[in-house]
C-alpha cells in the first residue's frame, strides 16, 4: 500500500492505494465517486473518462499511484443534478441521454474539447467524442449537445 | 447534420410532448445509480467464476481446494453445493447455473468464489485444477445441420403452394446466404448485489429486463418460496435484450454466495467475461428460392431460415419464430413456405437482441427482392414496392393474418420524395460510370414489425399507484428502464389521468413486492402495456376520489375535471392535495394496483395460424453510401428515415429510440463481427477486437422525421404505437446500399453475407469476378 495524495474536484484527499490500482478503482471504492463508470476497464470506452490536469484520460489506464499532484475532475465535480454545467444542461435539453451509463464520460470529453475549441465543427465534435463510446443513443443528440453548449457558451 | 421533424405531438398537456427523461439530470451529473453504485455494507463480498476452456467435454476432475485456500476467499460454490434447483432457464430448464458433470460451451461457468476483494476473487478463480475429457464439439450451424443436432422439430409454416407457383414462375432465383450474430455492448455490464435480510430473506439487486424472472431463479437455486426473495432494478446502462434472460445467473450467483456466507455479495462480470458468458444475436443461414413475374412480383417463395441457438434453449423458439413470422416484411407473398431449423451447438447459448429474430427474417426477404431486382434489372425501389401489401387479396400475412393497418406503400412513397430518390439514383449511376475506384450505393427499405409477445400469456402487466395526501403520486409498475424512456412515458400518461405535473409522479425502481407476477419488459411493449396498467390503476383512484370531489364542489361527478393540479367542478376548485386529504378523512382508498392484458390476440402455433400481433410499427429508411472498391470500406454518407410511432407519447423519447435503432442496427450489418476459433472459443471476446459503431462512423448527413401521418388504429396508449425494436431493422437500407454499390462495381449481383465488413465485401466482388470470367474462359477452352 502506497499513500497518495490525490486533488480531486478540488479537494485534498489521502488515500492507501495498491501499487497496481487503477484511479478508476480508487475513484469508485475509495472515493465513492460512483459517477465514473466501468464500461469496458480495458480503455476503449470512454466511460471511465475524467479530466487530469484539464486533459481527458480514461480512468481505468492510470494508476492512482501516479496521479500524486495532480488535478483530477470527475463528474462529480462538473455540477451537480440542481445544479448542471453549461454542458450539462445542453445534455439535458438536446435529449442527449438515453441509459446514461456513457454520460459522465461523454460530458466531460465534451467538457475538454470546449475548453480547447470554442467553437468546435461537427466534425470536431464527432472526432472529439470517437473515443467515446454510446450503444443507445446514435450520437446524433450527443452531437446536437455539445453544439448547443458552444454556442451558448460562444455565442 | 442532423435534421428531424417530430411530427404529430404538439398537443397540450403531459402527453405528447418532448420531455427530457426522467433521470436526465442525474445522468448529466453522475448521481444515477446503477447496481455496482449502491454503497455496499460493511463485510460485503465480491464474486468470481471459474469458466469452462472447452465446447464439449467431461469434467473428470475438478480440485476447487487451491480456490478455496487462496487468499480472501470466504466460500467457494459448484453444482454440488446448491440447495436448491441447479437452473437459471427462462423456459425449459435446461441451463445449469453451474456446469454438472458436462460442459457444453467455453465460458460456461463451473463454479464461482466469493473474496474480500474483486481482486482477490478472480485471482483465486484462476487456481482451479480442472481435468476434461473432450467430446464432439458441433460450432456451427453447418455442423448442428448435417448432425440433425436440432433443439425441436423443424417449424414450417406455409400459406399456398410455394414449390408449384415457383415451378409455373416466368423467372426463378435461388440462393444461400449468412447473416451474422451481434453482441448487446449494454455499456453497464451484467451485474446484481445480493443481500441477505431476516431468516431467509434475500433481496436481489439486478441489472434485468425481468425482475420476476430473478426472483424465481434466485429463489429455486435458493430451495425457498418466490415470497422470501424480492427482486429490484431501478435502471440498466443498456440492455437491448441482453439482460432478459442473461441476468438470471448473475443473480443466482449473487444469491447463492450471499446464503452461504450470510453476507451481501456483488457480482459484476468483467467485459470479457460477459462477452463470453453470455448469449447474443443468432447468427442465421438464409436458403431460398423464389419465383416472379416480369414486373418482380413474387409467385412463390421458400425460405429455409437455420439458427445457431448456443447449448440449450434460453427464447430461441420464440425468436425463430418470430424471424418465420417477418419474412413478409412488408409484402404479400402468394404462396409462402418457410422451414426453420433451430440449431443447437456447442456454443453459447444465443437470446433475445432488439427485434427477436425479426431482423433476419426482414433480411431475408429483403435479400431476395433485391436478387429479383438485380435478375431483372430493375431499381430495387419498384420491385418492393411492386411487392408491398395492399390491393384486392393481397393483405394475409403468411400466418393468415389479415394486415389492416397497412402503412407501408403511403410511407415509402413520401420518404421517396423527400429523400429525393430517383434524382439521387440518376446521380449515383452517372457517378458510378466515371468513377473506377469509388462506388456509391443507395437502398430505400421498409420496417413492417408486429407488435405483441408471440407468446401470447407474456402480454400482461400490472402497476401500483398511490396518491399521497399532499396530492404527490406514488408511481410502479413491472416494466423495467434500460434507457428507453419507459419510465419518463409512463410517468407522462399518469399524470396526465390526475392531472398532476410530472414533479408530483414520484417513479419508483421496478420491483417483486410491489408489482408481482410480471413478464419481461420486451417485445417493445413495455409503455403499451405498463401505461395501461398503470392508467388503470389511475382511474381507480379517480372513479373513488369524484363522488368525494363532487360532494366538495357542489356538482355531479361527471363535471369533475382534472387538470393543473387542480380538481374543477362547476365554477369551483380545489388543489389535488386538498381533495386527497378530504378523501382520505373520508376514509376512500388512495391506493390502487393497475392491470392491463392486451386484447384481440391468439396464436396457434400447432397450425401456424392467428393473430399474434396486436398491431404493426412501419418505417422506412433510405441509406446512401459510398464503398471504396479497393479496400471494401464503405462512409455512410446520408440517411433519411420516416418512421411511423403513431400519435407519439414523447416525440424526443421516441426519436432518441429511432436514431439509436438505426445506429445498432447498421452496426450489426456491417462493421460488428464475431469470430469463434476451430476450438469453440469466441475471438472477438474484447471491446477492441469487436467493432460497434462509435461518433465518427454515424452518417454525415441524418434525417430522421416522425411520421405526421401515423397513428394507430388499435386503443393502445394514446394511440402511440410502440418503438423500441422497429428501428433497428431501418438499417437493412444500409446493407443493401453497400450490396448496390458493390453491384455497381461488378457490373452484376454479387453474393454478400452480413456483416459487411470490408473482408466480405472484397471477397464478394472477388466472386463476382470470378463468375464473370468463367464464361469467357469457357468459350476460350
Ligand atoms: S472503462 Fe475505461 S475505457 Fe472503458
Ligand atoms: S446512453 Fe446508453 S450508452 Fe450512451
Amino acid at each position: 500500500m502506497i499513500e497518495v495524495e490525490l486533488a480531486v474536484n478540488g479537494e485534498r484527499e489521502t488515500v492507501s492505494v495498491d501499487a497496481t490500482q487503477t484511479l478508476l478503482d480508487v475513484l469508485r471504492t475509495k472515493l465513492g465517486l460512483t459517477g465514473t463508470k466501468i464500461g469496458c476497464n480495458q480503455g476503449v470506452c470512454g466511460s471511465c473518462t475524467v479530466l487530469i490536469d484539464g486533459k481527458p484520460a480514461r480512468s481505468c489506464l492510470v494508476l492512482a499511484a501516479g496521479c500524486r499532484g495532480r488535478a483530477i475532475t470527475t463528474i462529480e465535480g462538473v455540477g451537480t443534478a440542481d445544479a448542471p454545467s453549461p454542458v450539462q444542461q445542453a445534455f439535458i435539453e438536446a435529449g442527449a441521454v438515453q441509459c446514461g451509463y456513457c454520460t459522465p464520460g461523454m460530458v466531460l470529453a465534451a467538457e475538454a474539447l470546449l475548453r480547447k475549441t470554442k467553437r468546435p465543427s461537427v466534425p470536431e465534435i464527432r472526432e472529439a467524442l470517437s473515443g467515446n463510446l454510446c450503444r443507445c443513443s446514435g450520437y446524433t443528440k450527443i452531437v446536437d449537445a455539445v453544439k448547443l453548449a458552444s454556442e451558448r457558451a460562444a455565442p | 447534420m442532423a435534421k428531424r421533424r417530430t411530427g404529430n405531438g404538439a398537443a397540450a398537456g403531459v402527453v405528447h410532448r418532448a420531455i427530457a427523461h426522467d433521470s436526465a439530470e442525474k445522468h448529466v451529473s453522475g448521481a444515477a445509480l446503477y447496481v455496482d453504485d449502491v454503497p455496499e455494507p460493511p463485510g460485503t463480498l465480491f464474486a468470481a467464476f471459474g469458466l469452462s476452456a472447452r465446447p464439449h467435454a467431461r469434467l473428470t476432475s475438478v480440485d476447487l481446494a487451491p480456490v478455496r485456500a487462496a487468499p480472501g476467499v470466504v466460500a467457494v460454490m459448484a453444482a454440488a453445493d446448491i440447495p436448491g434447483k441447479n437452473d437459471c432457464a427462462p423456459v425449459f430448464a435446461d441451463d445449469p447455473i453451474f456446469a454438472d458433470g458436462v460442459v457444453e460451451h467455453v465460458g460456461q461457468c463451473i463454479f464461482a468464489v466469493a473474496a474480500a476483494t474483486v481482486e482477490q476473487a478472480r485471482r483465486a478463480a484462476r487456481l482451479a485444477r480442472i481435468e476434461y475429457e473432450d467430446l464432439p464439439a458441433l460450432l456451427t450451424v453447418e455442423d448442428a445441420l448435417a448432425a440433425n443436432s436440432l433443439l425441436e422439430p423443424p417449424q414450417v409454416m406455409k400459406r399456398g403452394d410455394a414449390a408449384r407457383a415457383i415451378a409455373r414462375a416466368k423467372h426463378r432465383r435461388a440462393g444461400r446466404f449468412g447473416i451474422g450474430g451481434q453482441e448487446h455492448f449494454y455499456l453497464e455490464g451484467q451485474a446484481a448485489f445480493a443481500i441477505p435480510g431476516e431468516g431467509r430473506d434475500m433481496l436481489v439487486l439486478s441489472s434485468t429486463q425481468n425482475p420476476t424472472e430473478i426472483q424465481h431463479v434466485c429463489a429455486a437455486a435458493l430451495g425457498i418460496p418466490d415470497a422470501a426473495v424480492t427482486a429490484e432494478c431501478r435502471r440498466m446502462g443498456g440492455a437491448f435484450g441482453g439482460k432478459e434472460t442473461q441476468g438470471a445467473f448473475f443473480a443466482a450467483v449473487a444469491a447463492l454466495l450471499a446464503w452461504k456466507t450470510g453476507r451481501p455479495v456483488k457480482v459484476r462480470a468483467d467485459r470479457d467475461d460477459d462477452m463470453e458468458m453470455t448469449g447474443k444475436r443468432h447468427d442465421f443461414v438464409v436458403g431460398y428460392e423464389a419465383g416472379f413475374d416480369d414486373a418482380g412480383r413474387i409467385q412463390g417463395v421458400e425460405f429455409m431460415l437455420a439458427s445457431r441457438c448456443g447449448r440449450s434453449a434460453d427464447l430461441s423458439l420464440a425468436i425463430n419464430d418470430r424471424a418465420m413470422m417477418h419474412c413478409d416484411n412488408a409484402y404479400y407473398l402468394p404462396n409462402v413456405s418457410v422451414a426453420s431449423y433451430r440449431c443447437k451447438t456447442h456454443t453459447v447459448s444465443n437470446t433475445a437482441f432488439r427485434g427477436f429474430g425479426g431482423p433476419q427474417g426482414m433480411m431475408a426477404i429483403e435479400y431476395v427482392l433485391d436478387e429479383i431486382a438485380r435478375a431483372l434489372g430493375k431499381d430495387p425501389l419498384d420491385v418492393r414496392r411492386a411487392n408491398l401489401y395492399g390491393g384486392r387479396g393481397r393483405d394475409v400475412t403468411p400466418y393468415h393474418m389479415r394486415v389492416d393497418d397497412n402503412a407501408a406503400p403511403a410511407l415509402m412513397a413520401e420518404l421517396a420524395t423527400s429523400a429525393d430518390y430517383r434524382r439521387r439514383r440518376a446521380e449515383i449511376a452517372d457517378f458510378n460510370a466515371k468513377s473506377p475506384i469509388l462506388k456509391r450505393g443507395l437502398a430505400l427499405t421498409p420496417v413492417k414489425f408486429g407488435i405483441s409477445f408471440t407468446t401470447t400469456h407474456l402480454n400482461q402487466a400490472g402497476a401500483l399507484v398511490h396518491l399521497y395526501t399532499d396530492g404527490s403520486v406514488h408511481l410502479n409498475h413491472g416494466g423495467t428502464e434500460m434507457g428507453q424512456g419507459l419510465f419518463t412515458k409512463v410517468a407522462q400518461v399518469v399524470a396526465d389521468e390526475f392531472g398532476a405535473s410530472l414533479d408530483r409522479v414520484q417513479i419508483t425502481a421496478t420491483n417483486t413486492g410491489k408489482v408481482p407476477n410480471t413478464t419481461p419488459t420486451a417485445a417493445s411493449a413495455g409503455s403499451d402495456m405498463n401505461g395501461m396498467a398503470a392508467r388503470n390503476a389511475a382511474r381507480t383512484i379517480k372513479a373513488r376520489l369524484l363522488p368525494v370531489a363532487a360532494a366538495e364542489l357542489g356538482c355531479a361527478p361527471g363535471a369533475v375535471v382534472f387538470a393543473g393540479n387542480r380538481v374543477r367542478g362547476g365554477r369551483r376548485s380545489m388543489t389535488l392535495a386538498a381533495l386527497a386529504k378530504k378523501a382520505f378523512l373520508a376514509r376512500v382508498s388512495l391506493s390502487a394496483a393497475g392491470y392491463y392484458r392486451t386484447p384481440k390476440i391468439h396464436f396457434d402455433r400447432a397450425r401456424w395460424r392467428g393473430r399474434p400481433f396486436y398491431y404493426f410499427a412501419y418505417g422506412a429508411a433510405a441509406s446512401e453510401i459510398v464503398l471504396d472498391t479497393l479496400t471494401g470500406e464503405h462512409r455512410l454518407l446520408r440517411v433519411d428515415i420516416l418512421h411511423d410511432v403513431g400519435q407519439s407519447l414523447n416525440p424526443a423519447i421516441d426519436l432518441g429510440q429511432i436514431e439509436g435503432g438505426f445506429v445498432q442496427g447498421a452496426g450489426w450489418l456491417t462493421s460488428e463481427e464475431l469470430v469463434w476459433d476451430a476450438k469453440g472459443r469466441l475471438a472477438t471476446h474484447a471491446p477492441s477486437t469487436y467493432k460497434i459503431p462509435a461518433a465518427s462512423d454515424c452518417p454525415a448527413d441524418f434525417r430522421v422525421s416522425i411520421w405526421r401521418k401515423g397513428r394507430n388504429r388499435e386503443a393502445a396508449i394514446h394511440r402511440s404505437k410502440a418503438v423500441g425494436e422497429p428501428p433497428l431493422m431501418l438499417a437493412i437500407s444500409v446493407f443493401h446500399a453497400i450490396k448496390d454499390a458493390a453491384a455497381s462495381a461488378a457490373g452484376r449481383a454479387v453474393r454478400l453475407d452480413a456483416p459487411a465488413t470490408p473482408e466480405r465485401v472484397l471477397l464478394a466482388l472477388e466472386d463476382a469476378a470470378a463468375a464473370a470470367d468463367a464464361p469467357k474462359r469457357e468459350a476460350a477452352e
